[in-house]
């Protein structure tokens, strides 16, 4: 008699991702800029006790808001952005004081760094750093000579190894599979296979024939297979206030609050007691969020 | 008597022009503009003297002229589009020096810096795999300086010190910005003035820049736009005007 089993469910809250991760660890943090953040698992990293981070991100709010609590040591990065605000203020004021290490590579590096790491070489060649100063800011890294007949020279960027990844997808189901609905995946699934932990939150959760079967979405929205995932967030809204097109786009208004505060200490702890005190939730976070827009009608 | 779309060109639309200019001959590759001047020259030079060129809407896809959807381009794909080769981007610069080198990371030392801008983004892998121009839409000192306090975009000195690997591909047809036009026709590969937008100077041009220019004897003026071109501009492509935002009048 054969019985057919489930797979694990694999669903827990934001606080239980943060609680999961530790102090001094490797976290990659997907999205782009201010384009389809973790938030809502940034933010219950902000709840926790956890710092000392290496964070390997292309920037964006996840990382002004990590760096303006103090919880990074090393960032690696080859931008921070909100977009529609070209500069992020935490992370500008964080630089100008020195509050932590930084390993500034190119774009291209970045994504070359996170190819080797999740097909487990320990570096891949790009042809991008020689002639910058990528090179003297990060005297580390190394070249390495075709050894075909061209006998061209490149930068080996080292594999981007990460202890945990964060993510969050338009839908998900339970076992870990996430589908992305919006014109970009960024890199998602290649944080999440580089990493040796993976988290997926996401806007809702679907039985996973609902992934494809319900909304007729085809199959290579899905861009993150369960294989690679640890741990699944249901969190609406979780990517705010980061775009998550086509659920919803970018809070302009309030993310230029959240700019006009982080650029005036006074108004950034009014700020962050109000929409992210440490003994509050996501939930919290969110209705407090809507009071906001109620007033600025 | 002037009509609409005939009246003089103002100096934001000689700069739309002289960027449009950028993109001229390059065939079917992706025009990637950075800024609100380069934004429209591109769509000009699309819509006028090279359509074979693709443009995105700034996200994901690449639009035709009517904003049709013709391609997809998500972030991966775009940094193939660029070590492949087939992109001329305009990028912006906080500082550029008189072999191209240019910096949008930051001000003052790296390890502390006074002013954090916004990194070293894609410029180095830009720099060493596709052509790459530059908009900088106010020319003063303090962005036309002797040394960058930050290489991003690698400038010709940089690359031929660092080797064939990096010259291969490297190319940079031409800066602008609101007083000129400027390439690296010389033989030390070093900046020089190609054009002055009309009701400029070169002495105007030498005050503003930090380094020593090359100045040939007779300098051209950047060319007019056509009525046609002008009447794309002012009513097509840039009916609002984000054009008079970045170039003052």
């Amino acid at each position: 008699m054969s019985t057919v089993s489930a797979a694990r469910d694999k669903t827990m809250t934001p606080d239980e991702v943060a609680g999961r991760l530790h102090s001094g660890m490797t976290i990659g943090i997907g999205g782009w800029g201010s384009r389809r953040k973790p938030m809502a698992l940034v933010r219950a990293l902000l709840r926790s006790p956890v710092t000392d981070l290496t964070v390997i991100s292309y920037g964006g709010p996840d990382v002004g808001l990590l760096a303006a609590a103090g919880r990074i040591s090393r960032l690696v990065t080859a931008f921070v952005t909100l977009d529609s605000i070209p500069l992020e203020p935490h992370y500008r004021a964080a630089r100008q004081r020195g509050a932590f290490a930084l390993t500034e590579i190119d774009e291209a590096m970045f994504l070359w760094g996170l190819h080797a790491a999740a097909n487990r070489l320990p570096f891949l060649p790009v042809r991008a750093g020689p002639g910058s100063d990528v090179m003297r800011v990060n005297p580390e890294l190394r070249t390495v000579t075709s050894p075909y007949e061209d006998g061209e020279e490149f930068v080996a960027v080292p594999a981007l190894r990460m202890d945990a990844a964060l993510v969050h997808m338009n839908r998900a189901d339970r076992l870990g599979n996430g589908q992305y609905l919006g014109p970009d995946p960024y890199f998602d699934d290649l944080f999440c296979e580089a990493a040796d932990t993976a988290y997926v939150s996401c806007e809702r959760l679907l039985q996973t024939a609902e992934l494809t079967g319900g909304s007729g979405a085809a199959p290579q929205t899905l861009l993150v297979q369960r294989h690679s995932v640890t741990g699944v967030v249901e969190t609406p809204g979780g990517a705010h206030f980061t775009s998550c097109v086509p659920d919803h786009p970018r809070d302009e208004p309030f993310q230029k609050a959240y700019a006009a505060a982080a650029a005036d200490p006074v108004a950034w702890a009014e700020f962050s007691a109000r929409f992210l005190p440490p003994d509050g939730d996501e939930k919290g976070y969110q209705q407090a969020v809507r009071t906001w827009h109620e007033e600025q009608r | 008597m002037n009509t609409p779309g005939t009246a003089a060109a103002t100096r934001a639309e000689y700069c739309v022009i002289a960027c449009a200019e950028a993109w001229r001959g390059d065939g079917e590759v992706l025009a990637s503009p950075m800024g609100a001047v380069p934004s429209v020259g591109a769509r000009l030079a699309r819509l006028t003297f090279a359509p074979e060129l693709l443009l995105t809407d700034g996200e994901a896809t690449i639009v035709g002229p009517g904003g049709e959807v013709e391609g997809w381009l998500p972030y991966r794909k775009h940094l193939t589009l660029v070590t492949g080769g087939r992109r001329h981007v305009m990028m912006g610069a906080s500082q550029i020096d008189r072999f191209g080198n240019q910096n949008i990371s930051c001000i003052g030392d790296w390890e502390q810096p006074a002013r954090q801008l916004l990194g070293v983004r894609g410029a180095p892998v830009n720099t060493l795999n596709n052509p790459v121009s530059y908009w900088i839409p106010r020319h003063s000192p303090r962005v036309f300086v002797e040394r960058v306090d930050m290489v991003c975009g690698v400038g010709y000195d940089r690359a031929e010190a660092a080797g064939p690997s990096a010259t291969r591909f490297h190319r940079i047809p031409q800066v602008v910005s609101d007083l000129g036009v400027f390439d690296f026709a010389t033989p030390d590969r070093s900046m020089r003035l190609a054009s002055l937008h009309p009701g400029v100077t070169v002495e105007m041009v030498e005050e503003a820049t930090g380094f020593q220019l090359t100045v040939p004897a007779d300098v051209p003026y950047t060319r007019n736009p056509t009525p046609a071109e002008l009447a794309l501009i002012r009513e097509v492509i840039d009916p609002s005007g984000t054009r008079n935002r970045e170039v003052r009048p």
